[in-house]
Protein backbone atom coordinates (compact mmCIF):
# COMPACT_ATOMS: atom_id res chain seq x y z
CA UNK A 1 0.00 0.00 0.00
CA UNK A 2 1.46 3.41 -0.92
CA UNK A 3 2.33 5.58 2.05
CA UNK A 4 0.00 8.56 2.31
CA UNK A 5 0.93 11.36 4.66
CA UNK A 6 -2.21 12.74 6.23
CA UNK A 7 -2.72 16.52 6.22
CA UNK A 8 -4.63 16.36 9.47
CA UNK A 9 -5.09 13.82 12.28
CA UNK A 10 -7.91 13.40 14.77
CA UNK A 11 -8.05 11.12 17.80
CA UNK A 12 -11.47 9.57 18.51
CA UNK A 13 -10.19 6.89 20.90
CA UNK A 14 -12.70 6.15 23.65
CA UNK A 15 -15.60 7.70 21.74
CA UNK A 16 -18.60 5.79 20.42
CA UNK A 17 -21.07 6.20 17.54
CA UNK A 18 -22.12 8.87 16.56
CA UNK A 19 -19.10 10.86 17.80
CA UNK A 20 -16.36 9.55 15.44
CA UNK A 21 -18.48 10.34 12.36
CA UNK A 22 -19.40 13.77 13.70
CA UNK A 23 -15.74 14.55 14.43
CA UNK A 24 -14.70 13.38 10.95
CA UNK A 25 -17.38 15.47 9.30
CA UNK A 26 -16.24 18.54 11.23
CA UNK A 27 -12.56 17.92 10.56
CA UNK A 28 -13.12 17.55 6.81
CA UNK A 29 -14.64 21.02 6.42
CA UNK A 30 -11.42 23.10 6.35
CA UNK A 31 -9.55 20.57 4.16
CA UNK A 32 -9.23 21.22 0.44
CA UNK A 33 -10.13 18.51 -2.11
CA UNK A 34 -7.30 16.02 -2.39
CA UNK A 35 -6.17 16.43 1.21
CA UNK A 36 -6.23 13.45 3.56
CA UNK A 37 -7.56 13.06 7.09
CA UNK A 38 -6.38 10.39 9.53
CA UNK A 39 -8.79 9.25 12.22
CA UNK A 40 -8.08 6.85 15.08
CA UNK A 41 -10.97 5.01 16.75
CA UNK A 42 -11.47 2.00 18.99
CA UNK A 43 -15.26 1.85 18.58
CA UNK A 44 -15.95 -1.62 17.10
CA UNK A 45 -18.74 -0.02 15.01
CA UNK A 46 -16.50 2.59 13.42
CA UNK A 47 -15.40 0.42 10.49
CA UNK A 48 -18.96 -0.06 9.25
CA UNK A 49 -19.83 3.55 10.05
CA UNK A 50 -16.87 4.97 8.13
CA UNK A 51 -17.58 2.77 5.10
CA UNK A 52 -21.20 3.86 5.10
CA UNK A 53 -20.37 7.53 5.61
CA UNK A 54 -17.78 7.69 2.83
CA UNK A 55 -20.09 5.84 0.43
CA UNK A 56 -22.84 8.33 1.13
CA UNK A 57 -20.71 11.46 0.99
CA UNK A 58 -18.45 10.40 -1.88
CA UNK A 59 -15.18 10.95 0.01
CA UNK A 60 -12.52 8.33 -0.66
CA UNK A 61 -11.70 5.85 2.09
CA UNK A 62 -8.04 5.22 1.27
CA UNK A 63 -7.19 2.78 4.04
CA UNK A 64 -8.47 0.96 7.07
CA UNK A 65 -5.69 -0.40 9.24
CA UNK A 66 -6.11 -2.21 12.49
CA UNK A 67 -3.67 -2.49 15.36
CA UNK A 68 -5.27 -4.56 18.11
CA UNK A 69 -8.49 -2.75 19.04
CA UNK A 70 -7.50 0.49 17.32
CA UNK A 71 -8.61 1.34 13.79
CA UNK A 72 -6.75 3.87 11.68
CA UNK A 73 -8.73 5.38 8.82
CA UNK A 74 -7.41 7.53 5.99
CA UNK A 75 -10.01 9.56 4.09
CA UNK A 76 -9.31 11.74 1.06
CA UNK A 77 -11.60 14.71 0.59
CA UNK A 78 -13.00 14.59 -2.94
CA UNK A 79 -15.06 17.77 -3.18
CA UNK B 1 -64.14 13.13 20.58
CA UNK B 2 -63.23 10.92 23.49
CA UNK B 3 -62.49 12.81 26.63
CA UNK B 4 -59.03 12.25 27.95
CA UNK B 5 -58.72 9.80 30.77
CA UNK B 6 -56.33 12.33 32.19
CA UNK B 7 -58.97 15.06 32.19
CA UNK B 8 -58.39 15.55 35.89
CA UNK B 9 -55.02 16.84 34.86
CA UNK B 10 -54.91 20.27 33.30
CA UNK B 11 -52.73 20.55 30.23
CA UNK B 12 -49.25 21.82 31.03
CA UNK B 13 -48.96 25.49 30.17
CA UNK B 14 -46.85 26.31 27.12
CA UNK B 15 -45.58 29.36 28.95
CA UNK B 16 -46.58 31.50 26.00
CA UNK B 17 -49.54 33.83 25.66
CA UNK B 18 -49.58 33.49 21.88
CA UNK B 19 -52.65 31.74 20.57
CA UNK B 20 -50.71 30.00 17.79
CA UNK B 21 -51.58 26.36 17.22
CA UNK B 22 -48.89 24.05 18.49
CA UNK B 23 -49.40 20.37 17.90
CA UNK B 24 -46.83 18.45 19.89
CA UNK B 25 -46.28 14.92 18.58
CA UNK B 26 -42.75 14.25 19.82
CA UNK B 27 -43.54 12.73 23.21
CA UNK B 28 -40.88 10.04 22.70
CA UNK B 29 -38.22 12.75 22.70
CA UNK B 30 -39.62 14.70 25.63
CA UNK B 31 -42.89 14.59 27.54
CA UNK B 32 -44.31 17.58 29.36
CA UNK B 33 -44.30 16.88 33.08
CA UNK B 34 -47.81 16.25 34.40
CA UNK B 35 -48.94 19.22 36.55
CA UNK B 36 -50.09 16.74 39.21
CA UNK B 37 -46.47 15.53 39.40
CA UNK B 38 -45.09 19.07 39.60
CA UNK B 39 -47.49 19.85 42.48
CA UNK B 40 -46.12 16.96 44.55
CA UNK B 41 -42.50 17.83 43.74
CA UNK B 42 -42.70 21.49 44.73
CA UNK B 43 -42.28 21.11 48.52
CA UNK B 44 -39.20 18.95 47.91
CA UNK B 45 -37.49 21.96 46.34
CA UNK B 46 -38.68 24.58 48.74
CA UNK B 47 -37.28 23.38 52.06
CA UNK B 48 -38.11 21.30 55.06
CA UNK B 49 -36.54 18.22 53.46
CA UNK B 50 -33.19 16.63 54.27
CA UNK B 51 -30.69 14.32 52.64
CA UNK B 52 -32.10 10.77 52.63
CA UNK B 53 -28.85 9.55 54.22
CA UNK B 54 -28.95 12.10 57.08
CA UNK B 55 -29.63 10.77 60.60
CA UNK B 56 -32.02 13.57 61.70
CA UNK B 57 -35.77 13.61 61.34
CA UNK B 58 -35.72 15.53 58.06
CA UNK B 59 -33.39 12.89 56.67
CA UNK B 60 -35.68 10.12 57.84
CA UNK B 61 -38.65 11.79 56.17
CA UNK B 62 -36.64 12.11 52.98
CA UNK B 63 -35.74 8.41 53.24
CA UNK B 64 -39.43 7.57 53.62
CA UNK B 65 -40.29 9.63 50.51
CA UNK B 66 -37.52 7.89 48.58
CA UNK B 67 -38.75 4.46 49.59
CA UNK B 68 -42.33 5.48 48.77
CA UNK B 69 -41.22 6.28 45.22
CA UNK B 70 -39.44 2.90 45.07
CA UNK B 71 -42.68 1.14 45.97
CA UNK B 72 -44.68 3.06 43.36
CA UNK B 73 -42.24 2.19 40.57
CA UNK B 74 -42.14 -1.45 41.61
CA UNK B 75 -45.94 -1.63 41.57
CA UNK B 76 -46.05 -0.29 38.00
CA UNK B 77 -44.00 -3.23 36.73
CA UNK B 78 -45.02 -5.99 39.13
CA UNK B 79 -41.70 -6.16 41.01
CA UNK B 80 -40.39 -6.05 44.57
CA UNK B 81 -39.57 -2.49 45.78
CA UNK B 82 -36.18 -3.40 47.24
CA UNK B 83 -34.81 -4.01 43.75
CA UNK B 84 -35.26 -0.40 42.58
CA UNK B 85 -31.98 1.53 42.08
CA UNK B 86 -32.48 5.19 41.20
CA UNK B 87 -30.19 6.69 38.55
CA UNK B 88 -29.88 9.93 36.60
CA UNK B 89 -31.92 8.49 33.76
CA UNK B 90 -32.43 5.49 31.52
CA UNK B 91 -29.07 5.78 29.76
CA UNK B 92 -27.27 5.36 33.07
CA UNK B 93 -29.60 2.53 34.07
CA UNK B 94 -28.90 0.71 30.79
CA UNK B 95 -25.16 1.15 31.25
CA UNK B 96 -25.37 -0.11 34.83
CA UNK B 97 -27.35 -3.15 33.76
CA UNK B 98 -25.13 -4.18 30.87
CA UNK B 99 -21.68 -3.22 32.13
CA UNK B 100 -22.45 -3.73 35.83
CA UNK B 101 -23.69 -7.27 35.39
CA UNK B 102 -21.17 -8.48 32.83
CA UNK B 103 -18.13 -7.07 34.63
CA UNK B 104 -19.22 -8.76 37.86
CA UNK B 105 -19.66 -12.31 36.63
CA UNK B 106 -17.49 -14.85 34.84
CA UNK B 107 -19.58 -14.85 31.63
CA UNK B 108 -17.90 -13.31 28.57
CA UNK B 109 -20.84 -13.11 26.15
CA UNK B 110 -23.96 -10.96 25.74
CA UNK B 111 -27.00 -11.44 23.53
CA UNK B 112 -28.85 -8.32 22.48
CA UNK B 113 -30.77 -7.15 19.41
CA UNK B 114 -29.90 -4.96 16.45
CA UNK B 115 -32.64 -2.46 17.36
CA UNK B 116 -31.73 -1.59 20.96
CA UNK B 117 -31.37 1.95 22.24
CA UNK B 118 -27.93 3.41 21.55
CA UNK B 119 -27.14 3.32 25.29
CA UNK B 120 -27.41 -0.48 25.30
CA UNK B 121 -25.58 -0.81 21.97
CA UNK B 122 -22.69 1.43 23.00
CA UNK B 123 -22.42 -0.26 26.43
CA UNK B 124 -22.10 -3.55 24.50
CA UNK B 125 -19.50 -2.01 22.15
CA UNK B 126 -17.53 -0.98 25.21
CA UNK B 127 -17.64 -4.57 26.50
CA UNK B 128 -16.48 -5.77 23.07
CA UNK B 129 -13.43 -3.55 23.42
CA UNK B 130 -12.62 -5.53 26.55
CA UNK B 131 -12.91 -8.90 24.90
CA UNK B 132 -16.56 -9.73 25.60
CA UNK B 133 -18.42 -11.34 22.70
CA UNK B 134 -21.70 -9.73 21.72
CA UNK B 135 -24.38 -11.29 19.49
CA UNK B 136 -26.69 -8.72 17.92
CA UNK B 137 -29.82 -10.71 17.00
CA UNK B 138 -31.59 -9.44 13.89
CA UNK B 139 -35.29 -8.62 13.63
CA UNK B 140 -38.14 -9.30 11.22
CA UNK B 141 -39.31 -6.70 8.70
CA UNK B 142 -41.72 -5.31 11.30
CA UNK B 143 -38.97 -5.10 13.91
CA UNK B 144 -39.69 -8.14 16.07
CA UNK B 145 -37.01 -10.20 17.76
CA UNK B 146 -37.52 -13.91 17.22
CA UNK B 147 -37.29 -15.65 20.63
CA UNK B 148 -35.88 -18.70 18.82
CA UNK B 149 -33.03 -16.57 17.51
CA UNK B 150 -32.26 -15.48 21.08
CA UNK B 151 -32.21 -19.12 22.17
CA UNK B 152 -29.87 -20.01 19.28
CA UNK B 153 -27.50 -17.18 20.17
CA UNK B 154 -27.03 -18.32 23.78
CA UNK B 155 -23.65 -19.81 24.67
CA UNK B 156 -22.47 -21.58 27.80
CA UNK B 157 -20.67 -18.39 28.80
CA UNK B 158 -23.56 -15.98 28.08
CA UNK B 159 -23.74 -13.55 31.00
CA UNK B 160 -26.75 -11.50 29.91
CA UNK B 161 -29.60 -11.19 27.43
CA UNK B 162 -30.72 -7.59 26.88
CA UNK B 163 -33.83 -6.98 24.76
CA UNK B 164 -35.95 -3.83 24.85
CA UNK B 165 -39.66 -3.99 25.70
CA UNK B 166 -40.61 -1.85 22.72
CA UNK B 167 -38.77 0.20 20.14
CA UNK B 168 -38.91 3.99 20.25
CA UNK B 169 -38.37 4.52 16.53
CA UNK B 170 -40.81 2.05 15.04
CA UNK B 171 -43.11 1.24 17.98
CA UNK B 172 -42.78 -2.55 17.82
CA UNK B 173 -43.44 -4.39 21.11
CA UNK B 174 -41.15 -7.37 21.71
CA UNK B 175 -42.30 -10.84 22.83
CA UNK B 176 -40.78 -10.49 26.31
CA UNK B 177 -42.77 -13.30 27.85
CA UNK B 178 -41.40 -15.83 25.35
CA UNK B 179 -37.84 -14.54 25.66
CA UNK B 180 -38.12 -14.59 29.47
CA UNK B 181 -39.21 -18.21 29.38
CA UNK B 182 -36.05 -19.09 27.42
CA UNK B 183 -33.64 -17.08 29.59
CA UNK B 184 -35.17 -18.44 32.77
CA UNK B 185 -34.93 -22.04 31.60
CA UNK B 186 -31.27 -21.48 30.65
CA UNK B 187 -30.47 -19.58 33.83
CA UNK B 188 -29.26 -16.43 32.03
CA UNK B 189 -30.13 -13.00 33.49
CA UNK B 190 -32.61 -11.07 31.31
CA UNK B 191 -32.41 -7.27 31.09
CA UNK B 192 -35.27 -5.28 29.55
CA UNK B 193 -35.05 -1.63 28.57
CA UNK B 194 -38.70 -0.72 29.23
CA UNK B 195 -38.40 3.02 28.66
CA UNK B 196 -40.80 3.22 25.73
CA UNK B 197 -43.24 0.62 27.04
CA UNK B 198 -43.65 1.30 30.76
CA UNK B 199 -46.94 2.97 31.56
CA UNK B 200 -48.13 2.31 28.01
CA UNK B 201 -48.42 -1.47 27.95
CA UNK B 202 -48.60 -3.81 30.97
CA UNK B 203 -45.30 -5.20 32.25
CA UNK B 204 -45.02 -8.02 34.80
CA UNK B 205 -41.42 -8.43 35.82
CA UNK B 206 -41.79 -11.45 38.09
CA UNK B 207 -44.31 -13.26 35.94
CA UNK B 208 -42.30 -12.76 32.73
CA UNK B 209 -38.93 -13.80 34.13
CA UNK B 210 -37.28 -10.38 33.84
CA UNK B 211 -34.20 -9.87 36.05
CA UNK B 212 -33.27 -6.25 35.31
CA UNK B 213 -35.55 -3.49 34.02
CA UNK B 214 -34.78 0.07 32.93
CA UNK B 215 -37.28 2.88 33.51
CA UNK B 216 -37.24 6.57 32.65
CA UNK B 217 -39.05 9.25 34.62
CA UNK B 218 -39.81 11.58 31.73
CA UNK B 219 -41.37 8.83 29.62
CA UNK B 220 -43.91 8.47 32.45
CA UNK B 221 -44.62 12.26 32.39
CA UNK B 222 -42.27 12.71 35.34
CA UNK B 223 -39.36 15.17 35.45
CA UNK B 224 -36.26 14.56 33.31
CA UNK B 225 -33.08 13.71 35.20
CA UNK B 226 -34.36 10.61 36.96
CA UNK B 227 -34.50 6.99 35.99
CA UNK B 228 -34.27 3.62 37.62
CA UNK B 229 -32.89 0.16 37.17
CA UNK B 230 -34.85 -2.59 38.84
CA UNK B 231 -32.49 -5.41 39.81
CA UNK B 232 -33.70 -8.79 41.02
CA UNK B 233 -32.49 -8.75 44.64
CA UNK B 234 -30.48 -11.98 44.36
CA UNK B 235 -28.42 -10.62 41.41
CA UNK B 236 -25.15 -8.79 41.98
CA UNK B 237 -23.75 -5.91 39.90
CA UNK B 238 -20.54 -3.90 39.86
CA UNK B 239 -21.37 -0.21 40.25
CA UNK B 240 -20.30 2.17 37.49
CA UNK B 241 -20.55 5.34 39.63
CA UNK B 242 -18.46 5.19 42.80
CA UNK B 243 -18.73 7.24 45.97
CA UNK B 244 -20.65 7.16 49.22
CA UNK B 245 -22.55 3.96 48.58
CA UNK B 246 -26.10 5.24 48.09
CA UNK B 247 -28.69 2.98 46.43
CA UNK B 248 -27.27 -0.18 48.02
CA UNK B 249 -23.86 0.77 46.66
CA UNK B 250 -25.04 0.42 43.07
CA UNK B 251 -25.29 4.15 42.41
CA UNK B 252 -23.35 6.51 44.61
CA UNK B 253 -24.26 10.19 44.90
CA UNK B 254 -27.02 11.92 46.87
CA UNK B 255 -30.34 10.94 45.39
CA UNK B 256 -32.17 13.56 43.32
CA UNK B 257 -35.12 13.46 45.71
CA UNK B 258 -37.52 15.97 44.05
CA UNK B 259 -37.17 14.23 40.68
CA UNK B 260 -37.41 10.75 42.23
CA UNK B 261 -40.55 11.67 44.18
CA UNK B 262 -41.96 13.08 40.94
CA UNK B 263 -41.08 9.87 39.10
CA UNK B 264 -42.93 7.87 41.77
CA UNK B 265 -46.09 9.94 41.43
CA UNK B 266 -45.81 9.72 37.65
CA UNK B 267 -45.57 5.92 37.89
CA UNK B 268 -48.67 5.79 40.07
CA UNK B 269 -50.66 7.94 37.63
CA UNK B 270 -49.45 5.88 34.69
CA UNK B 271 -50.55 2.67 36.40
CA UNK B 272 -53.99 4.02 37.32
CA UNK B 273 -54.64 5.43 33.85
CA UNK B 274 -52.81 2.88 31.70
CA UNK B 275 -55.75 0.96 30.35
CA UNK B 276 -57.99 3.92 29.51
CA UNK B 277 -55.12 5.95 28.11
CA UNK B 278 -53.77 3.08 25.99
CA UNK B 279 -57.23 2.55 24.47
CA UNK B 280 -57.69 6.26 23.78
CA UNK B 281 -54.24 6.68 22.23
CA UNK B 282 -54.41 3.48 20.17
CA UNK B 283 -57.57 4.82 18.49
CA UNK B 284 -55.86 8.13 17.71
CA UNK B 285 -52.72 6.29 16.54
CA UNK B 286 -54.69 4.16 14.10
CA UNK B 287 -56.57 7.20 12.83
CA UNK B 288 -53.26 8.93 12.15
CA UNK B 289 -51.57 5.88 10.60
CA UNK B 290 -54.53 5.15 8.33
CA UNK B 291 -55.04 8.80 7.45
CA UNK B 292 -51.42 9.34 6.47
CA UNK B 293 -50.91 6.10 4.57
CA UNK B 294 -54.12 6.71 2.57
CA UNK B 295 -53.25 10.29 1.70
CA UNK B 296 -49.48 10.35 1.34
CA UNK B 297 -48.69 8.64 -1.94
CA UNK B 298 -46.23 5.76 -1.64
CA UNK B 299 -45.90 5.96 2.13
CA UNK B 300 -45.80 2.88 4.31
CA UNK B 301 -45.87 2.15 8.01
CA UNK B 302 -42.65 1.04 9.71
CA UNK B 303 -42.90 -1.40 12.62
CA UNK B 304 -45.68 -3.69 13.75
CA UNK B 305 -49.41 -2.99 13.80
CA UNK B 306 -52.29 -3.06 16.30
CA UNK B 307 -51.56 -4.99 19.49
CA UNK B 308 -47.90 -5.49 18.63
CA UNK B 309 -47.38 -1.74 18.44
CA UNK B 310 -47.06 0.85 21.21
CA UNK B 311 -50.42 2.60 21.56
CA UNK B 312 -48.98 6.11 21.16
CA UNK B 313 -46.58 5.43 18.29
CA UNK B 314 -46.89 6.29 14.61
CA UNK B 315 -43.99 5.94 12.19
CA UNK B 316 -43.78 5.75 8.43
CA UNK B 317 -41.39 6.15 5.52
CA UNK B 318 -42.24 8.55 2.74
CA UNK B 319 -40.34 8.06 -0.53
CA UNK B 320 -39.06 11.03 -2.52
CA UNK B 321 -38.61 13.46 0.36
CA UNK B 322 -36.08 14.12 3.08
CA UNK B 323 -37.46 13.87 6.61
CA UNK B 324 -35.57 17.02 7.66
CA UNK B 325 -37.38 19.09 5.02
CA UNK B 326 -40.77 17.67 5.99
CA UNK B 327 -40.12 18.36 9.68
CA UNK B 328 -39.08 21.95 8.93
CA UNK B 329 -42.24 22.55 6.89
CA UNK B 330 -44.37 20.94 9.59
CA UNK B 331 -42.71 23.11 12.23
CA UNK B 332 -43.72 26.21 10.26
CA UNK B 333 -47.28 24.91 10.42
CA UNK B 334 -47.10 24.38 14.17
CA UNK B 335 -46.44 20.63 14.22
CA UNK B 336 -43.51 19.19 16.21
CA UNK B 337 -42.54 15.67 15.10
CA UNK B 338 -39.30 13.78 14.54
CA UNK B 339 -37.43 11.52 12.16
CA UNK B 340 -37.17 8.87 14.86
CA UNK B 341 -33.55 8.92 15.90
CA UNK B 342 -31.63 11.89 17.26
CA UNK B 343 -28.39 10.01 16.70
CA UNK B 344 -29.13 9.42 13.03
CA UNK B 345 -30.29 13.02 12.64
CA UNK B 346 -26.88 14.18 13.88
CA UNK B 347 -24.80 12.04 11.52
CA UNK B 348 -27.13 11.95 8.53
CA UNK B 349 -26.72 8.16 8.43
CA UNK B 350 -29.80 5.90 8.33
CA UNK B 351 -30.61 4.81 11.88
CA UNK B 352 -29.51 1.36 12.99
CA UNK B 353 -33.15 0.47 13.60
CA UNK B 354 -34.26 1.29 10.05
CA UNK B 355 -31.25 -0.57 8.67
CA UNK B 356 -32.15 -3.57 10.80
CA UNK B 357 -35.68 -3.75 9.36
CA UNK B 358 -34.26 -3.60 5.85
CA UNK B 359 -34.97 0.01 4.87
CA UNK B 360 -32.67 1.21 2.13
CA UNK B 361 -30.97 4.56 2.42
CA UNK B 362 -33.59 6.44 0.39
CA UNK B 363 -36.49 5.10 2.44
CA UNK B 364 -34.64 5.83 5.68
CA UNK B 365 -34.15 9.44 4.62
CA UNK B 366 -37.91 9.89 4.49
CA UNK B 367 -38.62 8.45 7.93
CA UNK B 368 -41.21 10.30 10.03
CA UNK B 369 -42.22 9.59 13.59
CA UNK B 370 -45.22 11.04 15.41
CA UNK B 371 -45.48 10.09 19.07
CA UNK B 372 -48.73 10.90 20.83
CA UNK B 373 -49.27 11.53 24.51
CA UNK B 374 -51.49 12.40 27.42
CA UNK B 375 -52.62 15.74 25.99
CA UNK B 376 -52.99 14.75 22.34
CA UNK B 377 -56.49 15.39 20.99
CA UNK B 378 -58.42 14.04 18.00
CA UNK B 379 -58.57 17.57 16.57
CA UNK B 380 -54.75 17.69 16.57
CA UNK B 381 -54.54 14.35 14.80
CA UNK B 382 -56.99 15.52 12.15
CA UNK B 383 -54.96 18.71 11.65
CA UNK B 384 -51.80 16.63 11.04
CA UNK B 385 -53.63 14.33 8.61
CA UNK B 386 -54.71 17.47 6.73
CA UNK B 387 -51.31 19.14 6.66
CA UNK B 388 -48.79 16.36 5.95
CA UNK B 389 -49.94 15.28 2.45
CA UNK B 390 -49.72 18.84 1.08
CA UNK B 391 -46.28 19.36 2.58
CA UNK B 392 -45.00 16.12 1.05
CA UNK B 393 -46.44 16.88 -2.40
CA UNK B 394 -44.95 20.38 -2.38
CA UNK B 395 -41.50 19.05 -1.45
CA UNK B 396 -41.71 16.36 -4.11
CA UNK B 397 -42.47 18.99 -6.75
CA UNK B 398 -39.45 21.01 -5.61
CA UNK B 399 -37.15 17.98 -5.60
CA UNK B 400 -34.63 17.90 -8.50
Amino acid sequence: MPVVAPNKKIDCLGLFCPMPILKVREAMIPLTPGQVLEMLSDDPASEADMKSWTTRTGHELLAIERDGAVFRFLVRKTK
Amino acid sequence: MARSSASSSERPSSGSTAAATRVYLDYAAFSPVDPRVVAVMRPFFEGGVGNPSAPHSLGLEARASLDGARAKLARLVGATPTGVVFTSGATEANNLAVKGLVSRGPGRHVVTSAVEHISVINACRDLEKHGVGVSYVGVSADGRVDPGAVADALRPDTALVSIMAANGEIGTVQPLRDIGRITRSRGVPFHVDAVNAAGRVPIAVDEWGIDLLTLSSNDLYGPPGAGALWVRPELKLSPIVLGGGQERGYRSGTENLPAIVGMGVAADLARAELQAEATRLAALRDRLLTGLVERVRGSRVTGALAGDRLPHHTSLVVPGVKADSVLLELDLRGVAASSGSACAALTGEPSHVLRAIGCDREAAEGSLCFTLGRWTTAAEIDYVIDVVPGVVERLRRLAP
